[in-house]
């Protein structure tokens, strides 16, 4: 295992810091929200895929740069620190490994170069309650069509494509295929989602089964933990500063040791969490027999870490960080949904007791 | 060095081991008393203790990269990590142990004359003299700098008046490395830093018992102790810089303690609580708890190593080292914790033949463990450095 990156990571994190700061910053996912796109930019995902991003982990013979999780994971973080929303998670990362781990090769040649060229976005329909379950799928499959309800699709309400989560594997669906039914969601993160039906919905099953169900379900997961690390890592810089410089009583508010003892206890806990979610990244790119293990780590971790980080966020910055006009809130919505979202703390630690067998 | 220099390198380095690394220290330490010490009172529970320590002490290697000019191995980074895990590999025990290698040393390398170098450290390698710590006092322990042992210049000679407390083993030391006054007028900027011979007129030391039944720690006493001209490290009244780049080592150490208990919680939970018909923890409330410090766990050591890697590659760590020590210690608290909890009864015994070691072990381990929080800096002190060096927050004015 390895933590230092390469030349080609380091410059693919910094040239995806610079663009998420000058061409994605906050301000634009508050227009965005205030719009009332529910997560629509088209024109910033046009952006992004113009960059490079959406094909990151297509190899070059489809049309990407095969770079890897690592150099995906980057991106990710990236965008979270400043809550970029795009398919980028959906599709370069869902979407992609699924087709590259359970594809035909006429699927491959059908979609990764579509993905690529950020042409289609995808989706992963999980979840058949209010909670992260997969095993419980109540999917039905017979003679090539699909029956079944799925509840809250990230993304869903956009995605050309959807993967759905059966107990036995993982099928295709178009989106526009007849017997879909897609209820879009206006939600608190404003990133928007779908609660979908499908009632006899053509499908193609992808190679591998139930395993590959847990293989990209634990991509999901690391790959959103990134994400989260940068939510993370941006919330807690910015509530930094506010110590600096923010006086109450006649002192710097940072100067307090009660707060000054949370803020090191937080800086503790977003570096522990860092390593986990590289750790974990690492583990896909090497392949590695324990990546579910790393996927439940960095996903807990991430959840329990984002939960303390984003509350904080919003209560270091007393009456301010409780207003529409501050950042706050803004993370603290995006952060519940992150948490949660492909199973949150309680579920991943669960199953993390399970794979270490006890 | 090449990569073919290296793995040569290695290979000599394997060979070298498989040679004259005893049998029997390759194994895990089974308890305390075999860990090897040095220093005049040494004590070897296994011959091959003795013969391992001088084995190793003649190539340098108890402190691989230290210069061969005072007695150490001269290793290059990359060479110690290899020796490192060739050591590893044979599961080899820790020839010595020595806050001579792990806190004074690296000082002494930095802030001593050539003098002090040539005589202290290659003693300190050999495991010939072994060293106590003398820093905190009775009305200093965290405010470190309150510290009053007084250090007068008699011309000739420092006389040392004083108490300090929690000196790690001065009852087995032969020297003792110390913060005393040597001006009462200012605060940090009056402190020195001096080597003290334990056998000197004057002192004495009295171990304290602890809430886990042991005695690892003494108070030691200074009446009127000479103290000749040359043993003052670094210049007079310039002890505290020296004092702080101390703690930092010792905390780096601290940080990495194990539990001392060799049962796994896992395992103490499934013999003690039972598993149920899925294979789970029969008490879904602690298998979440155990789950979730497991993951503590590994968030730690992969911290670890990602410190590790980023040291090698050149960028400064140092300022994360009181991250590490509060983190392990809270750590090993919580691990301590939950091995009570999970053993139930059997964590509840204190001598005697219906417990067997490895329970009393948890015990004893758990006691013990709530000193990891308050040694080498409370966790208190630790965040506050964290706030201040890492975050950048001021005090209060």
């Amino acid at each position: 295992m390895t933590f230092t990156l390469s030349e080609e990571q380091t410059l693919l994190k910094d040239s995806a810091r610079d663009f998420c700061r000058e061409q994605a910053p906050v301000t634009r996912f508050r227009k965005m929200r205030d719009d009332k796109k529910n997560g629509r930019d088209p024109e910033l995902w046009a952006e992004m895929a113009a960059m490079g991003w959406a094909g990151i982990l297509v190899p070059e013979d489809f049309g990407g740069a095969g770079l890897g999780y690592v150099g995906l994971g980057l991106v990710l973080e990236q965008a979270g620190r400043t809550l970029v929303a795009s398919p980028l998670h959906s599709t370069a990362l869902v979407g992609a490994s699924a087709l590259l781990l359970g594809g035909s090769d006429a699927q491959k040649q059908e979609w990764l170069p579509k993905i690529a060229a950020g042409e289609i976005t995808v989706a992963l329909a999980v979840d058949e309650s209010a909670h992260h379950a997969p095993a419980k799928s109540k999917l039905k499959v017979a003679g090539g069509k699909i029956s079944g309800a799925k509840k809250f699709v990230a993304d869903g309400h956009i995605a050309d494509l959807l993967l759905v989560v059966g107990g036995d594997g993982l099928y295709l669906v178009k989106a526009d295929a007849p017997g879909v039914t897609k209820r879009e969601l206006i939600t608190v993160d404003s990133r928007g989602a779908a609660d979908i039906d499908f009632d006899n919905a053509p499908t193609e099953k992808l190679n591998g089964g139930a395993k590959l169900v847990e293989q990209v379900l634990d991509r999901a997961a690391i790959g959103l933990a990134a994400e989260m690390l940068g939510q993370a890592q941006e919330a807690f810089e910015i509530t930094n500063e506010y110590l600096k410089t923010r006086k109450q009583f006649g002192q710097y508010i940072g100067s307090f040791q009660a707060l000054q003892h949370r803020a090191a206890k937080m800086f503790t806990e977003i570096e522990l969490t860092r390593s986990c979610i590289l750790a974990a990244l690492d583990a896909l790119d090497r392949n590695a027999d324990d990546v579910s293990e790393y996927a439940s780590l960095a996903k807990a971790r991430a959840s329990d870490m984002l939960h303390v980080v984003s509350n904080e966020f919003v209560q270091m910055h007393g009456g301010i960080g409780m207003t529409d006009a501050h950042d706050a809130g803004l993370y603290m919505k995006r952060a519940r949904v992150a948490e949660a979202l492909y199973g949150g703390a309680t579920y991943h630690r669960d199953r993390y007791a399970t794979l270490l067998g006890f | 060095m090449t990569d073919v220099q290296l793995e040569q390198f290695r290979k000599d380095t394997r060979a070298w081991l498989e040679e004259n690394c005893p049998a029997s220290m390759r194994s895990t330490f089974t308890s305390e008393d075999e860990i090897v010490w040095g220093g005049k009172k040494a004590k070897f529970a296994n011959p091959d203790s003795k013969l391992w320590l001088d084995r190793m002490a003649e190539r340098g290697w108890t402190a691989p990269t230290w210069p061969k000019e005072y007695g150490g191995g001269g290793l290059s980074k990359e060479e110690n990590l290899i020796l490192q895990s060739e050591l590893k590999r044979i599961n080899a025990r820790q020839p010595l142990y020595s806050f001579g290698l792990w806190m004074l040393g690296p000082v002494l390398l930095e802030y001593a004359n050539e003098d002090q170098k040539k005589r202290h450290l290659p003693p300190v390698i050999r495991g010939e003299i072994r060293w106590c710590q003398g820093y905190s006092e009775p009305g200093a322990g965290s405010d470190l700098a309150g510290l009053q042992t007084k250090c007068e210049d008699k011309g000739d000679h420092w006389l040392i008046n004083g108490q300090k407390i929690w000196t790690s083993y001065a009852n087995y030391a032969d020297w003792c490395f110390c913060l005393v006054r040597t001006d009462t007028s200012v605060k940090h900027e009056g402190i020195s830093f001096i080597l003290i011979d334990m056998t000197s007129p004057g002192v004495e030391t009295r171990p304290i018992k602890l809430i886990s039944g042991a005695s690892p720690f003494c108070e030691t006493f200074f009446t009127d102790v000479k103290v000749p001209k040359e043993n003052m490290v670094g210049r007079l009244n310039g002890g505290w810089e020296i004092a702080k780049r101390l703690l930092q080592y010792e905390r780096s150490n601290i940080s990495g303690f194990g539990s001392g208990a060799r049962t796994d919680v896992v395992d103490i939970a499934k013999q003690n609580v039972g598993l149920d018909e899925d294979g789970r923890l029969d008490d879904r409330d602690l298998r979440a708890r155990i789950a979730e410090h497991k993951m503590f766990e590994r968030a730690y050591a992969l911290t670890a190593q990602r410190a590790a890697e980023e040291a090698k590659a050149g960028g400064n760590v140092s300022h994360i080292t009181s991250m590490f020590k509060v983190a392990g210690a809270t750590l090993n608290i919580e691990r301590c914790e939950l091995m009570v909890e999970a053993a139930g009864s059997r964590a509840f015994g204190w001598a005697g033949e219906g417990y067997s070691p490895d329970e009393l072990a948890v015990t004893r381990g758990w006691l013990r463990s709530k000193g990891n929080s308050i040694e080498g800096g409370t966790t208190e002190v630790n965040l506050n450095v964290v706030a201040k060096r890492v975050l950048g927050l001021r005090d209060t004015q």
